[in-house]
């Protein structure tokens, strides 16, 4: 393996491994052949320099949205001043975020979570409960919730990483069923059951409440987003982040080493847990409420095809997922309900009308004929231009 | 006492469902190593596709009851056997991806049964004697636990049988031991897969016709609920594990009937055991030493 394969699913170390040695048939090596990358070339100071330049402009256009007047007709419902399109744009960036966060976990330290929505859960439900149940004032509450999830993802994590692979998704899996079965028994009415929560605005600063103050929440959701981002770089970039990184490719190794590869990847699934609770925590005062489903298993399904459809390994790719897959579903719902879809015959009319069908559908695909999402076959393209221009220049 | 009995026997019912579920994912795992996400999808098609055919031939007799059961099982064996040809093998060694593509079939695949059946439970109705209850020491039991529990067992009986007794069945232990020495004798593993996966999507199928009539309705939902409680009992009963799991499954079914009963917490006790199994026995109850 090239020595940042970063397009790579975490192999099967876990798994094959439990007969000896796998299986290495010739149609097996020739698979791993054409997974492998070669190493991202090392960028030089001016590159650098760009793509600063580029993510500060992009930033600040980000952020100055809400003062312009620009229509994407097909894909913003309204012009970028007005709620409608800000609501959506900040959607697009908190789940951006939360895929991010689920990017740490599948991405750099290999772990295939099923739990994760058990986390923003607890930092959408959390913060719902403290403001209503406390009353306490909104920074207080906030601190408070992330404690509480830092708590809950230490010991699930603790638990959870005593087994590996597949049955660490089994596990994961179990206990964030756990969090939704309590969430809809609605213990002493804290929760609400089916129809969820909504925080009590009393506790919320005035600038944070209301429709008109929609362009307050996508700043605030923009500025989650960006410490999303520095988080996950720093913690990409750190020791443990690359002690995990190596675990992902062989834990056995790590262990020669005389590194510790469980507390690495609790690190990783702690950091991960918390982040996913702070982007919960902006999403309940977003949506002004949160529902069981954000802490049901089809969350961390719909994060996990957030990421892959990215392109697993890949930071920007989990951005790129978060945002497509959310506008994606935005609009397959307006498309579902549209009058040419309605008049289609029943064949094609029932499938069409399900946006959870598309865009399971399109994962499949993804999965089978684009290994590394959107950005993987970005950097094919971008290697086999590379590759022709030499030739040409040869 | 009678109110145990009764939780006794409907919780070796639901114990029963979770078994149909779980033994096809606990064989395509120790076989292929693959997390089937799409096994609910199975059981969901296997349930509705016969409560489809129960209503055009007539519900509420015994004729029709056995040809659903029959029906359930085929639906079930070839959606399943449909989607490791197309899907699963294409990506055979890589099972992260093979889990991958199973999550998004589920998502598909439960769509479209939102799509034409609607997201509303559909009522099921079984012959009369179904609605009956049978005097087991004191306890009233409804009869369509029985039928639940005996078809399981049947299952149960006919897949060991099959595994033990025919040559495929060596070939499935044999590779669920150690795959690649079955493939270096020169056996073909992949029709063994073929078959696995026919074989888990006709339990799967079987299990939906009768969760239909044990719950007595067909859902959407209906699989993915049932799934998520199968994946705990195969984790449990120790993953590969056919008789791991046939016991894990009626632990797991007796003790969450008692304790919903009494103290209304059978979710949080399965989890908590699910928990104490893997602090104390990573590999499950009775999986293979890692």
């Amino acid at each position: 393996m090239s020595p940042e394969p970063t397009n790579t699913l975490p192999s099967e170390e876990s798994t094959g491994e439990r007969n000896g040695t796998s299986a290495v048939t010739a149609v097996d090596q020739v698979a791993r052949r054409v997974r492998v990358q070669p190493a991202r070339r090392a960028k030089g100071p001016r590159s650098k320099l760009v793509a600063w330049t580029l993510g500060l402009a992009g930033m600040l256009l980000m952020a100055a949205l809400p003062l312009l007047n620009i229509s994407i007709p097909g894909i913003l419902p309204t012009p970028t001043y007005q709620p409608g399109s800000l609501q959506l744009l900040a959607m697009c960036m908190l789940m951006a975020a939360a895929a991010l966060s689920y990017h740490l976990l599948i991405g750099v330290a290999g772990l295939l979570s099923f739990g994760h929505a058990l986390y923003f859960g607890a930092g959408s439900y959390g913060l719902a409960i403290i403001l209503n149940t406390l009353g306490l004032p909104l920074l207080p509450a906030m601190g408070l919730t992330l404690v509480v999830a830092l708590v809950l993802s230490t010991l699930t994590g603790m638990v959870a990483l005593r087994v590996t692979g597949i049955p660490f998704a089994m596990v994961t899996l179990a206990f964030a069923q756990a969090g939704s079965v309590l969430v809809r028994r609605n213990p002493g009415g804290a929760t609400g059951g089916e129809e969820g929560v909504s925080p009590d605005t009393a506790g919320i600063p005035e600038f944070l409440v209301g429709v008109a103050n929609t362009r307050n929440l996508y700043w605030l959701s923009l500025l989650t987003l960006l410490i999303v981002i520095a988080v996950v770089s720093w913690v990409q970039s750190s020791r443990a982040g690359h002690v995990a990184a190596a675990v992902r490719e062989n834990e056995l190794r790590v262990r020669v080493l005389g590194l510790q590869p469980y507390w690495a990847k609790l690190l990783i699934f702690v950091v991960a847990g918390v982040l996913a609770a702070a982007v919960g925590m902006v999403f309940v005062l977003l949506q002004s409420g949160t529902v069981p489903r954000q802490v049901s298993a089809d969350f961390t399904i719909t994060l996990l095809v957030m990421v892959v459809l990215g392109g697993v390994g890949s930071k920007w790719g989990a951005v790129i997922g978060g945002v497509l897959y959310t506008l994606l579903d935005q609009r397959l719902s307006a498309f579902a309900n549209s009058s040419a879809v309605e008049s289609l015959p029943a064949i094609l009319h029932v499938p069409l009308s399900e946006p959870l069908f598309i865009l399971g559908a399109l994962f499949v695909l993804v999965v089978l004929f684009m290994p590394g999402g959107l950005t993987g076959a970005v950097r094919r393209l971008r290697e086999r231009f590379s590759a022709n221009a030499a030739t040409k220049r040869n | 006492m009678s109110t145990l009995v009764l939780l006794l026997i409907t919780g070796v019912g639901l114990g029963a469902l979770y078994f149909l579920v779980a033994s096809g994912l606990s064989l395509i795992y120790g076989l292929m190593g693959v997390l089937n996400f799409a096994h609910g999808a199975f059981l969901t098609l296997g349930a509705f596709v016969s409560w489809e055919m129960s209503r055009r031939i007539g519900e509420g007799t015994w004729l029709t009851f056995i040809i659903t059961l029959v029906i359930g099982a085929a639906v079930g064996g070839a959606f399943a056997a449909l989607t490791e040809f197309a899907l699963i093998r294409p990506l055979y060694n890589r099972h992260i991806e093979q889990v991958l593509v199973t999550v998004g079939l589920s998502l598909a695949a439960v769509a479209i049964f939102e799509g034409v059946w609607g997201t509303d439970p559909q009522y099921t109705k079984g012959p009369e004697w179904f609605t009956r209850t049978t005097d087991v020491l004191g306890a009233q039991v409804p009869n369509d636990r029985f039928v639940t529990i005996i078809v399981a067992a049947l299952v149960l009986l006919g897949v060991v049988l099959f595994l033990k007794k025919t040559r495929y069945g060596m070939i499935i232990r044999a590779g669920v031991e150690n795959r690649s020495m079955v493939t270096a004798l020169g056996i073909d593993v992949r029709k063994a897969f073929t078959l696995v996966f026919t074989i888990g999507g006709a339990a799967a199928g079987l299990g939906g016709v009768l969760a239909s009539h044990y719950f007595g309705y067909v859902s959407p939902a209906l699989g993915g609920s049932l799934l998520i409680f199968a994946f705990i009992v195969t984790v449990i009963g120790g993953l590969g594990s056919l008789a791991g799991a046939a016991i894990a499954s009626v632990v797991v079914g007796v003790l969450q009937q008692i304790t919903n009963f009494y103290w209304g917490v059978g979710d949080f006790v399965v989890i908590v055991l699910l928990a104490v199994v893997l602090l104390t026995k990573p590999t499950g109850l009775m999986g293979k030493t890692a």
